[in-house]
């Protein structure tokens, strides 16, 4: 009897401990879209640029612009190499070079977002002698860089080695088979990598800090400091002017729809390619 | 071994001698690309490293190993130790672990059974995966503006009120500190705490659950005697995982822990962590020395989590390892 009841007792707390891990989750999505509903349909919040502390008003065209010209380069430098290097790893690296790439791949992953602020910094604004929204870019790339390989591999792996064999064995050689037959064939799974590596860079804040700096007029200019959904956020808050910190509200619920779509995007083209 | 396959597949006698030769050139080329992207993570893991020691090395002659055991941070005498946020960054990363490993072993032992209560399993699955798709920022705000005026004015004084005998739980609440920062961590590393919990859990052999489920024991005692004693390497690792991400994670602390650099045994006091410390004076760090002190926090901040990280990757795949084998 005694072990029915601890049995049913350890049941519950088990229940307990999953609603206390989502309730969190709850409490933040119905906050930020209570607080920030009434700043993302304020007129003029994706169309002005913020106005200096105290006068109520503005927007966050610049912040808009700046995170996703940040991000849209940095896919472009991550994206390609990424998945270069993951068809390195699946069609090349069953070798002493794969096995270091992957291990490379895994300790980037792990590695604090702030370090891919200073690899930016170092790399970029003091040779430059300026920051710029390309600092914040190749901080980025670099960051998305292992979440796009290893997509890219697993993808590419999942790809039956008998049409690899069919292709060989019509005469292609062994590039034409992997760039229009495997790689088209693992598509899905590579699209989804990319997907979630941007969502996952359009968050981040702290490679942006002392890279792209910010910048409260709209700039397009990518050796120029830019503004970012995310460095509205982190500033916005720390001010004491409540028309700032309902535009920190605001770009925060922007940021995450921003995050949350690119999300579900990635899921429904894995569904899709699925099926 | 299946690509293997494919390579012997490749002599086509049928193809003209010109041909040929031109298939080998565009394979050698492609292969040449392929090595090349390859060799190009190698050199941005070359530069990253040289890109963090390099400036940092004006600190590092200069403090050398005292570094780690000064707790002065004095930007006018340009005096540099890393004492009080190594502190803050233990503390905070502890607390979130105290918070995040029960909660989550919990969590993951219900997502992980498939027998009971079915319908609850995919939506709450969703909604912590959902937590951790929350950029930190967004977490940090929500902390800033309604957990810290929660902390200072309910928890905080209801903790001292019956813990305040402790020096742990001593001292006015400002709402700020290593208490609040490790709250937070602790509820951003939960996502990965549950999910890696969950697929050890879920990979210990069935027969094992099942034998005792047939000798008479209950769910939970074949949870705590089977299936916990068996994933234990494994949940270790889950433990680490989430501890090299509560050791980085930068903007939420910064966001709650007060910024302030000091050692103190109360958790309501402010403090900084290496993350926050860097990310809160790097823009205005004037000199070699301060700012070579703020990239010597960098290093130690980074050589400590790829240690952990390395680690528990180690365990892991040390245990799926087994249960491959036992499976």
């Amino acid at each position: 009897m005694v072990r029915v009841l601890i049995d049913r007792l350890v049941g519950a707390l088990v229940v307990l401990c999953v609603m206390v891990a989502a309730i969190p989750v709850l409490v933040l999505f119905l906050y930020v879209i209570i607080k920030g509903l009434p700043g993302i349909l304020t007129p003029g919040f994706f169309t002005q640029s913020p106005h200096p502390q105290g006068v109520p008003g503005g927007g966050v065209l610049n912040a808009i612009i700046g995170t996703l010209e940040i991000v849209g380069i940095g896919s472009l430098l991550a994206v390609p190499v990424g998945a270069l290097i993951g068809i390195f790893l699946s069609e090349y690296g069953r070798n002493q070079l794969g096995d270091t790439v992957r291990f490379i791949s895994d300790v980037l992953t792990g590695l604090p977002s702030i370090a891919f602020g200073i690899f930016g910094y170092t790399v970029v604004v003091l040779t430059t002698h300026h920051y710029s929204a390309l600092a914040a870019s190749i901080a980025l790339a670099v960051l998305m860089l292992p979440v796009i390989l290893r997509a890219t591999e697993t993808a590419l792996l999942l790809v039956p080695n008998a049409l690899r064999e069919a292709g060989l064995a019509l005469g292609a050689p062994r590039w034409r088979v992997t760039l229009e037959i495997v790689v088209p064939a693992a598509l899905g799974g590579i699209v989804t990598g990319a997907l979630l590596a941007m969502a996952r860079a359009a968050g981040e804040t702290a490679p942006l800090l002392f890279t792209t700096l910010g910048n409260d007029i709209v700039q397009t200019n990518p050796l120029q400091p830019m503004g970012a959904l995310a460095l509205t956020v982190f500033r916005n808050a720390l001010v004491p002017y409540p028309n700032l910190q309902d535009q920190a509200w605001a770009a925060a619920l922007l940021l995450v729809i921003m995050v949350a779509a690119t999300n579900i995007l990635a899921r429904v083209y894995v569904r899709r390619i699925q099926r | 071994m299946s690509r293997g396959t494919a390579e012997r597949v490749v002599p086509t006698p049928l193809v003209a001698a010109s041909r040929q030769r031109r298939l080998v050139s565009g394979d050698r080329l492609f292969r040449v690309i392929a090595y090349g992207a390859a060799g190009l993570i190698i050199l941005i893991a070359a530069i990253f490293v040289i890109a963090l020691v390099v400036p940092a090395l004006p600190a590092i002659t200069k403090f050398g190993l005292g570094f780690f055991t000064s707790r002065v941070w004095d930007p006018v005498r340009n005096q540099f130790g890393a004492l009080a946020p190594i502190y803050g960054t233990l503390v905070t990363s502890a607390i979130a672990l105290v918070i995040a490993f029960p909660i989550g072993l919990g969590a993951a032992l219900f997502l992980a059974d498939d027998a009971r209560l079915q319908l609850l399993r995919g939506p709450l699955s969703f909604l912590i995966e959902l937590l951790a798709g929350i950029p930190s920022v967004v977490i940090g705000l929500w902390a800033f503006f309604t957990l810290t005026p929660l902390m200072r004015d309910k928890v905080d004084p209801f903790l001292s009120h019956i813990l305040g005998f402790l020096p742990l739980f001593k001292g006015t609440a400002s709402g700020y500190g290593f208490l609040t920062a490790g709250l937070v961590l602790g509820i951003m590393v939960l996502p990965i705490m549950i999910a890696l919990s969950r697929d050890v859990i879920r990979a210990v052999p069935r027969e094992l659950r099942e034998a005792s489920l047939a000798l008479g024991a209950t769910n939970a005692e074949t949870t705590w005697s089977v299936i916990l004693p068996y994933a234990r390497v494994g949940i270790t690792g889950a433990v680490l995982l989430s501890l090299g991400r509560a050791l980085g994670e930068t903007i939420a602390v910064t966001m709650v822990i007060g910024n302030t650099m000091q050692i103190s045994a109360s958790l309501f006091a402010t403090g900084y962590t290496l993350p926050s410390v860097i990310a809160n004076e790097f823009t205005e760090a004037n000199g070699n020395l301060y700012l070579g002190s703020l990239f010597y926090l960098g290093v130690v901040l980074v050589l400590i989590t790829i240690v952990v990280n390395v680690l528990a990757r180690l365990l892991i795949w040390r245990f799926s390892g087994s249960a491959r084998a036992a499976a």
